[in-house]
């Protein structure tokens, strides 16, 4: 009896040589273990070498292989060929995005977006390292846990309607970092990073399609941290406009 | 921390999102569905206004403006506007839970509990207002 | 300089992970007159270290002190760790894994708002930081969001460098190949830091995510530097089968048995009991990880593991640890052995089996990440400064990453500050030299061997003759088939010619990078006649004080590795009998 396979159709796109991206069909083995990047890998590896694509850890935590599936956004070292069988399976590069070639797409926006946000603990005066850890209690560290737990894998990005009508937009993963910051007891920067995330392209410019949280691998929910942002910042709007007198 | 600049080269290819990028998945379309219920809710309150501003009028102007919403057209469209209305408030609802972080001590009240308490806060103040209204009629 | 031309800095960071960007960061706190680059292959946040799960290694309590934590590091790397290098270590740990706290490194926390600490594999007391089981991932992304808001560090994201630039005997940058145009350019720097990780994938089956080929262990190889002590590869006692995913140290450290296909915990029988309820330091699941993976292999030639589709496994057995526990301490792994082998701990024991992990091997470097070569550094898993000798112990090398990624990035911003300007005109020649060698070694070339034949070719033949137990006329036919390997990767064949992100180039070029580490591996081998640590003969059952008490290291010739020794150093803890 010969192998049952199952049919991938993978989208290509060489730059320089097509004006846009066109369906490329391949039959791979069905194997109820293998995922659709171990599918991918197997093209790669036996059929045709020229397949790109990005991939590393093939444990859900790198972010590299984020890709449509089906036309939902999925890292696809966690999609497995038995959830899609008897296919065909749709693998395309991750919506929004500009393609670079085939299945890559282009970070560069989202790395300038991350660096805008100001990622990092921001103190007034920084503790010398001999006076030891600032203390944070479990609860503290609660509040902003589920934050931190972004891997950029971008896939929120590829869900959100509003970034892929208008690419200015902060976006789920950025916002949702810098609201980590914004809620970590060590931190100090609220004043400055606070603006950021309230410009115009910030979280204002979100609709709460609320699809972001819903294709998170991780469970970060950014979702919620754009509206709380939203109720955050209305609410010193409100009240400068209330005690416009009142300081800082 | 910078990055080596790299100027978008054309042979990047740049995606635009089809007009109908609201049917791909069912979330976008309850999505648009809530933004267009939005209409609906609005105009019910102009009408509404209209209908305060014809009780000044007289009880005759009233009396004519309430007969002409008792037309066929006018009751489909309070039903659909209700319809609306009830969709839009249940997902404003669920979303506060997920917006507000109600925290008890040291522990987070689950959202789905906020949601529950919410909706039992609605509930009773709708019978509230029932209850007045019944008392009224 | 013009882009064509390349670019120019004062130090270079090979590699943008854990130890990468400690060393950048260092460097730019170093001095402000320093222009700093990052090179990395992916993306900074991609790299492996995000992986790392259990914890991170470091005096923090009363009841520890910095000499019991180099006492059991020495212990566990039988005695094969330079002990200056583990006091110089244990020393600067705590300073280390604080500095991480003060960058947003969400360490799991005890009630009074203290870091906490886990037991882990090997050691004394409870000294390992953990942020939950995703350490490593959140020290990474602490890194490299602080490594953001220094504007003097500038990033090549996505470029791989494919040779050191070497003139008069001094490193002058690297010929680097940017993915993005497929142009190859130099980026001349007065330094260089090598942090590029390991080299699991030299072997079938590991939890090494695919990028880690041994790139910059292979850079250093070629440009004359020593790999030192590369016969010693860590296999860690619990990983997924097939996948090789794994199940971190941490599932133990919390109390988890390992059970044979009898429901016996096994590890009684091998001298690490009694078998206690609650985890007890250094016994039985918390022996340390080369000992752990020998009593695996005895027990299935016992007959007493389980057979599946991929190889024989036992059981890592949670389920008295119950819900709450697990998915406080280990959330991480509840979610893999849901998600990649359909078991969920709370309800059933996760099958496991030993697998690739680690290289206690790599570029041999001094205290400072110095290597041989003059402005050439190394940091990381990468390198080798002999604090882990012939066995790491598990949650060492996150801590390793920080320390001396730290020194590495000081004393090569010293050096970078004191070194003359780079002259261009060599440099543009090296480079020049360098694309012809890529030109007609795969982007001409129409040769018929494919790369992923010529891969796992290697990766079994590493299996067999340098696995957990290793014999002289295995290794040496593993020798023979590497060497046979190389000939025939001379005639590899490349699909694809396109300049913009060809990923079989850089396949090709990591292949090339692995033949020449699992040459190192094995001719270091072969030649150490005793066992120590990880590295296990059945015909040199005993250690060999007399004869082996020094650190092997591998030169790269034409016919194979050459392998000379360097004495180990010995400081206060004079060479015992390695018992737990």
């Amino acid at each position: 009896m010969s192998e049952e396979t199952i049919t991938l159709e993978v989208t290509r796109y060489r730059p320089g040589h097509d004006r846009e991206p066109r369906a490329q069909t391949f039959s791979v083995p069905y194997r109820k273990d293998w995922v659709v990047l171990d599918a991918l890998n197997h093209i790669k590896d036996r059929t045709d070498g020229t397949l790109s694509y990005r991939w590393s850890c093939r444990m859900g935590v790198c972010g590299s292989c984020g890709m449509m599936v089906n036309g939902v956004p999925k890292l696809t070292c966690a999609a497995f060929l038995r959830d899609y069988h008897p296919g065909p399976i749709r693998v395309e590069p991750l919506a929004n995005f500009p393609v670079v070639r085939d299945l890559v797409i282009s970070l560069d926006d989202f790395m300038e977006k991350l660096r805008r946000v100001k990622p990092w603990i921001i103190r007034e005066v920084e503790k010398p390292v001999a006076e030891g850890e600032y203390l944070q209690t479990p609860a503290q560290l609660d509040l902003y846990k589920q934050f931190s737990m972004c891997i950029n894998c971008m896939l929120c990005y590829a869900a959100c309607p509003v970034y892929g009508l208008d690419p200015v937009f902060i976006g789920p993963a950025a916002i949702a970092l810098g609201y980590r910051y914004n809620l970590d007891s060590r931190d100090e920067g609220y004043r400055i990073r606070q603006p950021i995330l309230t410009e115009a392209v910030g979280v204002w410019d979100c609709t709460f399609v609320g699809e972001c949280s819903v294709v998170c691998p991780k469970g970060v929910d950014p979702a919620a941290a754009i509206q709380r942002s939203k109720v955050a910042g209305a609410k010193e709007w409100f009240m400068s406009m209330l005690l416009p007198w009142g300081g800082r | 921390m910078t990055t080596v600049p790299r100027r978008d080269r054309p042979g990047f290819y740049y995606p635009k999102p089809p007009a109908t990028w609201w049917l791909r998945r069912p979330n976008y379309v309850l999505f648009m569905l809530r933004e267009l219920s939005s209409v609906f809710i609005a105009i019910f309150l102009v009408l509404l206004l209209v209908q305060i501003h014809q009780l000044s009028q007289g009880p005759a102007a009233y009396a004519a403006f309430v007969e002409r919403l008792r037309s066929p057209g006018w009751i489909a469209f309070h039903v659909v506007a209700l319809a609306f209305a009830l969709y839009h408030s249940i997902t404003w609802f669920n979303l506060t839970a997920v917006v507000q972080v109600v925290r008890l001590g040291e522990r987070q009240v689950p959202p789905r509990l906020v949601a529950a308490a919410n909706f039992l806060l609605w509930g009773v103040v709708s019978l509230v207002i029932l209850f007045f209204f019944l008392l009224g009629g | 300089m013009p882009a064509e031309e390349g670019y120019r800095h004062d130090l270079l960071v090979v590699g943008g992970g854990g130890a990468g960007l400690r060393a950048a960061i260092a460097a730019a706190e170093e001095s402000n007159r320093l222009s700093i680059a990052v090179i990395s292959k992916v993306y900074p946040m991609r790299s492996h270290t995000v992986s790392a799960e259990g914890g991170t290694a470091a005096v923090m309590r009363e009841n520890d002190s910095l000499d019991t934590h180099a006492k059991d590091t020495i212990f566990g790397s039988d005695f094969l760790a330079d002990q200056d290098v583990v006091e110089a270590f244990v020393k600067e740990a705590p300073g280390e894994v604080i500095q991480l706290e003060h960058w947003g490194c969400p360490w799991s926390r005890d009630p009074d708002g203290r870091v906490s600490v886990r037991p882990f594999g090997g050691m004394t007391v409870n000294r390992t930081l953990y942020a939950a089981d995703k350490t490593g991932f959140h020290m990474l992304h602490a890194l490299f969001q602080t490594s953001l808001k220094y504007d003097k560090i500038v990033r090549y994201d996505e470029w791989f460098a494919t040779s050191l630039l070497v003139e008069d005997g001094k490193v002058c940058g690297v010929a680097a190949l940017n993915l993005h145009d497929g142009q190859v350019r130099p980026i001349a720097a007065k330094a260089v830091i090598i942090c590029t990780g390991g080299a699991g994938r030299i072997y079938p089956f590991t939890t090494n995510a695919a990028i880690k080929t041994g790139d910059g262990m292979a850079l250093a190889y070629r440009a004359g530097v020593a790999l030192k002590d590369m016969e010693f590869v860590q296999y860690h006692p619990t990983g997924l089968p097939g996948t090789g995913i794994l199940m971190t140290e941490a599932s133990r450290g919390e109390g988890g048995y390992l059970k044979n296909k009898d429901g016996y915990r096994y590890l009684q029988d091998y001298g690490l009991g009694p078998p206690t309820d609650k985890p007890v330091h250094r016994k039985m699941e918390l022996g340390p990880r080369d000992i752990l993976s020998r009593c695996h292999i005895q027990e299935h030639l016992k007959g007493r593991t389980f057979e599946g589709p991929y190889g024989d496994y036992v059981h890592l057995d949670l389920r008295h640890l119950g819900e709450k526990v697990i998915d406080k301490k280990l959330p991480f792994v509840r979610e893999l052995a849901r998600n990649y082998v359909g078991i969920d701990p709370v309800y059933e024991p996760i099958p496991v089996r030993p697998v690739v992990h680690y290289m206690m091997g790599g570029i041999s470097t001094d205290i400072s990440g110095k290597t041989s070569l003059d402005g050439l550094y190394a940091a990381g898993e990468t390198a080798c400064v002999s604090i882990n000798g012939a066995n790491r112990l598990g949650s060492n090398s996150l801590t390793e990453l920080l320390v001396f990624g730290a020194r590495a990035g000081r004393a090569a911003a010293r050096y970078a500050l004191e070194r003359p300007a780079l002259r261009s005109n060599p440099i543009a020649q090296l480079v020049s030299d360098e694309r012809k060698r890529l030109d007609q070694r795969f982007l001409r070339a129409d040769g018929r061997e494919r790369i992923a034949d010529i891969r796992e070719e290697m990766q079994n033949a590493m299996e067999k003759g340098v696995g957990i137990y290793r014999n002289q006329a295995e290794m040496k036919e593993t020798c023979e088939t590497l060497r046979k390997l190389r000939e025939r990767f001379a005639h590899i064949g490349l699909a694809d010619r396109d300049a913009v992100f060809n990923t079989e180039l850089i396949a090709a070029l990591e292949l090339e990078c692995l033949l020449d580490v699992a040459e190192a591996v094995a001719h270091s081998a072969l030649a150490r006649e005793e066992s120590r640590g990880s590295h296990t003969r059945t015909d040199f059952p005993k250690r060999d004080d007399a004869r082996f008490l020094k650190h092997s290291l591998a030169y790269r010739t034409p016919g194979g590795s050459r392998i000379e020794y360097l004495p180990v150093t010995i400081t206060r803890w004079p060479p015992e009998e390695r018992k737990y």
